[in-house]
């Protein structure tokens, strides 16, 4: 197990995506430029540049040809993933949080944080076919909940969004009257900010993590509870195994604590998890930060990325993890070192940090 | 009114409550139609609490009855004399008249402002004597109405039919002969059997809010101590907890239980009203069973504060340090220039004095038997020697004094069976800038009580730990100045050296600053806390090798269950994460693991001693192999149930998924044409389904046929 190192960011990453095919990884950062690397080795194919602010989100379209990013600076833009170039931008009164395409890549829904007064929106906006025909209009708002909406996805056949955030609830949309159809219920639901929320490869289900240490998979379209994974820490990030029975879940302590505890403290390992059995598998080391987000490799010779705190990432191929009985993966390790907090400590640590021998 | 009523009386009228708005409903001012609010409900509660507070009013009666002239000289004397011991409240003070007569009644209230103050005022007027003829009779408003109520005729007491009680000792007769533990997380109070065969912990009995403060079991296990802020009570019972006994002590900060369990003392300091008093400090010593007060103390806190070294103040707990072993016969205070001993026959002074030693810095007794072991400083500069000695009880005589020079400090440790005293004393340099550590070794149970001299190796070395192997002969030290110290075993006998201290064994560079002796003695967890985050070294001393190594992160506690079987380490709430439990065996193989946010307490209930005689022990350990077949057929069982459970449950989980994604699949093949058309046509179904299949592939590559010459 090698690890990739994949440098190229200065701030916190915040969001990680592959393509269909697994071949090209994109990244999103609080440095104002989403890059696009190339999956197998690390290479950095090229950014995004047009940002004025952190990009918190980004999603990318089957066929590989537009990506759309949210940002900090209250607009969501439509990029070329081949050549970089800006197609369209969508302005809004506040900060963009969370962006995905539906199936079929026609509409997109995008969620602005509360600003200044407002409330936290939900936008849905119809993809033109041809960029040049591109307009900003919404084809419906939904407002309503409080707080942050972290993340907001499409359910089956486009016909619902889901949602969560900071009112640590789960709700379910109409997609077409905007109607809220369901919500999670507050006994078995999370009791913190779910921060993440990841689909399964066939959109059957979607798994939960929340501040309040625990991951939860649910039915996409009844929205029971299916599943309740239990950690020690805060959760950030989660992710799905697509091929395996697995899914991974990321976090630790607060980043602005991090500097005054052992690193052991802080729980940055990703926790592996049986999906089925709920027990906890095995973990993976190296990090030293809270990692803010997790992606598998969605190809057959899956992936798994990870990712903390700062701008480096790292990628290995796995010959055999037989304690993952996953032979012939790939593993790619995001590492961002806050470097400004850890120069002495640095030098210091060895720079792959070992993964637990198997 | 319930809410199954109300839906009641809406179905009976007709009416669809989902399609009412509640709140929309407005009723005329005034008027509640018999319904209660739930706000109205609350207040309610509230003014009963307030009813009953007349704890701060006491009443004094036989006061000179008076002309109306000299009222005021009358009231400014009460005032006066009432007015040093607390604040009296305005208007506090009411002395009433005779409408008729106008004269006044020789009564008079007085309000405090604490209840504190009103008790105070009544211990130290009650019989003063104002002049010849008027002896204040003082006493508490709460009380008046209990004295009305007392028939003028004496009736003889009824004797209730007897009762047989629980067997508190239940738990002891347990089949599987496990432990119990109470553990304290969040607001809730678990008590759990340790069932290590299975894993897990088994609950027993589980309360939230059931303290105020923190629990505590008795010496013997037989009971849980809680603490409130209206006094302590006790719990226990055959099948689950029930409240034994209460013990009021408003405000108790602190208990200690007497080590045989006869008695409780409970301790309380509470806050002067007038800044500059001191603190009042109140003790009380409960019988356990019965819950009477045997006898109290109060007094200021300076009187209960003894000397530490330097600058130590506040009241060091317990303060009565019980002596005599498991008879509760004696309890003894350290104070300025004496030891008071109290006996508990009267709870009376022995002799009706204390003994009288001064400078007295500190005192131990020991475990086992009335011996005190005494530890009086340097004094004159230097003239007089620093002293350790032995004073039989309740004799008071001298058994064994041994002087000292140059002393900075000294601790006593006392072996569990009273056998040995080792007492460290560090002793100054030359240059008197620096100290080192030496041991003076007691052997108590020998004849004239031999003192024998252990200095390290290195001298200089600082000590970090000491501690006795329980009911044994050896002691273990940490020790060394590097960040990494050195542990060494001693023992009081070998075979070489009857009657003389010999070392066993020093192991270098050790990440240990803590040393837990198992109960049952021979193993020892050599353990790093704090700076060393929770490293545990799990020792044979017997054998003098280590049986296993590990560390539970940031672990801040460690106690051995009573029998040595198994080893609980705990991350309490002073740290923010990690907080929770862990169990290991006694050699080192982590059993299993329990977290808890907000984690305050894991404490095993002990066990009263064992009944065995020595040599029966003796005789079992002999013959192990025959006793222990049995058990370990039952943890053969145990383990073979467990793993089916646990294949059993992994079906089910296994095909709970199943048919929940089959289920799926259903409605995904229902949506495919729709799915195609969002698409475009693409039909992408396909490619997304794939399965991870293991797939053996065996090839055969070459045969080959040799024919080997066979040699003899």
């Amino acid at each position: 197990m090698r690890p990739i190192l994949m440098k190229g960011h200065e701030r916190p990453l915040t969001f990680l995506k592959y393509n269909r095919d697994g071949d090209l990884l994109f990244s999103c950062a609080k440095d104002h430029t989403p890059t696009v690397w190339f999956a197998d080795n690390g290479e950095r194919l090229g950014t995004y540049r047009g940002h004025n602010g952190a990009v918190w989100c980004c999603d990318v379209s089957r066929n590989s040809m537009l990506l759309i990013t949210g940002s900090a600076d209250q607009t969501a833009k439509l990029w070329n993933v081949q050549t970089g170039s800006q197609l369209f931008s969508f302005n809004f009164d506040s900060p963009a949080r969370a962006v995905d395409f539906s199936v079929g890549d026609k509409l997109a829904v995008i969620t602005t944080d509360p600003f200044m007064g407002l409330p936290s929106a939900i936008h849905v906006k119809r993809i033109a076919q041809d960029p040049s025909e591109q307009t900003g209009e919404s084809v419906l708002t939904i407002k309503g909940p409080q707080g942050r909406i972290n993340r907001a996805v499409w359910g089956p056949l486009n016909k619902t969004i889901i949602s969560s955030g900071e009112d640590a609830v789960v709700r379910i949309w109409d997609s077409e009257t905007g109607k809220l159809l369901k919500e999670s219920d507050k006994e078995t639901g999370h009791k913190k900010t779910v921060t993440s929320l990841s689909k399964s490869a066939d959109g059957s289900h979607f798994l939960t993590g929340s501040l309040d240490k625990s991951a939860k998979l649910w039915d996409i379209r009844s929205l029971t509870l299916i599943k309740t994974y239990v950690t020690e820490r805060p959760v950030n990030a989660v992710a799905m195994s697509p091929l395996l029975d697995h899914v991974v879940l990321g976090g630790g302590q607060d980043a602005s604590a991090v500097t005054t505890t052992d690193h052991r403290a802080g729980k940055f390992e990703a926790k592996f998890f049986d999906k089925i059995l709920q027990e906890e598998i095995g973990g993976v080391k190296g990090h030293f930060g809270p990692i803010n987000a997790l992606a598998f490799n969605p190809d057959v010779f899956q992936a798994e990325v990870k990712m903390d705190m700062s701008g480096c990432i790292t990628s290995t191929q796995i010959t055999s993890i037989s304690r993952f009985k996953t032979p012939n993966r790939y593993m790619v390790l995001l590492i961002f070192f806050p470097l400004f907090l850890f120069t002495d400590f640095l030098s210091r640590y060895q720079f792959f940090p070992p993964f637990s021998p198997f | 009114m319930a809410m199954e009523e109300i839906l009641e009386t809406a179905s009976r009228l007709g009416i669809d409550l989902s399609q009412v708005d509640l709140d929309s409903i407005r009723l005329p001012p005034g008027e509640d139609f018999g319904i209660k609010s739930d706000d109205e409900d609350l207040n309610e509660e509230d003014r009963l609490e307030f009813d009953a507070g007349f704890g701060n009013i006491i009443v004094v009666d036989n006061l000179p009855v008076v002309l109306k002239e000299k009222f005021e000289k009358l009231e400014g004397v009460v005032r006066k004399i009432y007015g040093q011991i607390g604040v009296i409240k305005e208007d506090g003070l009411w002395m009433p008249l005779d409408p008729v007569t106008q004269k006044t009644l020789g009564y008079c209230f007085i309000e405090y402002n604490t209840p504190q103050e009103a008790e105070l005022a009544r211990e130290k007027t009650h019989n003063y004597k104002l002049d010849k003829s008027h002896v204040f009779a003082v006493n508490m408003f709460d009380d008046i109405e209990k004295f009305l109520k007392v028939p003028d005729e004496w009736a003889p007491p009824e004797t209730k039919p007897y009762t047989p009680g629980e067997n508190l000792q239940q738990w002891l007769t347990d089949e599987k002969a496990r432990d119990q533990f109470v553990i304290r997380s969040g607001s809730d109070t678990e008590v759990l059997w340790n069932d290590a065969r299975q894993l897990k912990p088994d609950p027993v009995y589980k309360r939230a809010f059931w303290t105020e403060s923190f629990v505590q079991w008795s010496p013997l296990g037989t009971y849980l101590a809680t603490v409130h802020r209206q006094g302590a009570a006790v719990w226990g019972g055959a099948s689950t907890f029930n409240r034994l006994m209460r013990y009021a002590h408003p405000q108790v900060k602190l208990i200690d239980f007497s080590p045989g369990e006869r008695f409780l003392v409970t301790y309380s300091s509470h806050e002067p009203s007038n800044p500059r008093d001191t603190h009042r400090v109140v003790l009380n010593i409960f019988d356990v069973r019965t819950g009477k007060v045997m006898r109290d103390f109060k007094g200021n806190a300076d009187e209960f504060v003894v000397g530490g070294t330097g600058g130590v103040t506040g009241v060091s707990w317990p303060v009565f340090r019980w002596g005599g072993g498991k008879d509760d016969k004696y309890f003894a205070r350290i104070g300025k220039n004496v030891i008071s001993v109290y006996e508990t026959e009267t709870f009376t002074l022995i002799d009706k004095k204390s003994i009288k030693v001064d400078n007295v810095m500190d005192f131990s007794w020991s475990p086992t038997d009335p011996i005190l072991a005494l530890f009086v400083p340097e004094l004159g500069g230097g003239n007089q020697p620093a002293r350790v000695s032995l004073v039989q009880i309740p004799g008071k005589e001298e058994m064994r004094q041994k002087n000292l020079f140059s002393v900075s400090d000294c601790k006593m440790y006392w072996q569990s069976n009273g056998d040995y005293l080792a007492v460290k004393v560090d002793r100054y340099t030359k240059t008197k800038k620096s100290t080192y550590t030496g041991f003076e070794l007691f052997r108590i149970k020998e004849r004239d009580i031999p003192i024998e001299v252990l200095e390290l190796e290195n001298k200089n070395d600082k000590i970090i730990a000491f501690a006795w192997e329980p009911k044994g002969h050896r002691f273990a030290v940490i020790h060394g100045d590097s960040p990494k110290p050195d542990v060494s075993f001693y023992s009081m006998r070998t075979t070489h050296h009857t009657g003389r201290v010999s070392k066993l064994i020093t192991l270098k560079g050790k990440q240990a600053n803590a040393l837990f002796w198992s109960p049952a003695g021979r193993y020892i967890i050599l353990a790093g806390l704090k700076g060393f985050n929770g490293q545990l070294e799990f020792y044979n001393v017997d054998e003098l090798e280590t049986m296993g190594a590990a560390e539970h992160f940031s672990a801040t506690d460690i106690e051995w269950d009573p029998t040595g079987r198994y080893v609980a380490t705990s991350v309490t709430s002073v740290h923010e994460m990690e907080n929770g439990f862990n169990i290991w065996s006694f050699n080192g193989k982590l059993l299993y693991r329990i977290m808890k946010d907000h984690f305050f307490q894991f404490l095993w209930r002990p066990r009263p001693p064992s009944f065995l005689s020595p040599e029966k022990e003796e005789e079992i350990f002999k013959n192990l192999k025959k006793y222990s077949k049995k058990y370990e057929a039952e943890d053969q069982d145990v383990s073979l149930l467990l793993s089916e459970q646990d294949r059993e449950k992994r079906r089910r989980l296994k095909d709970e998924w199943d048919s929940w994604v089959n289920n799926w699949k259903k409605w995904h093949e229902g949506d495919r044409s729709e799915r195609q058309r969002l698409r475009d046509g693409e039909a992408s179904d396909e490619e997304e389904e794939y399965e991870a299949k293991e797939v053996e592939v065996e090839e055969l590559l070459d045969v080959s046929e040799e024919v080997l010459a066979f040699e003899e």
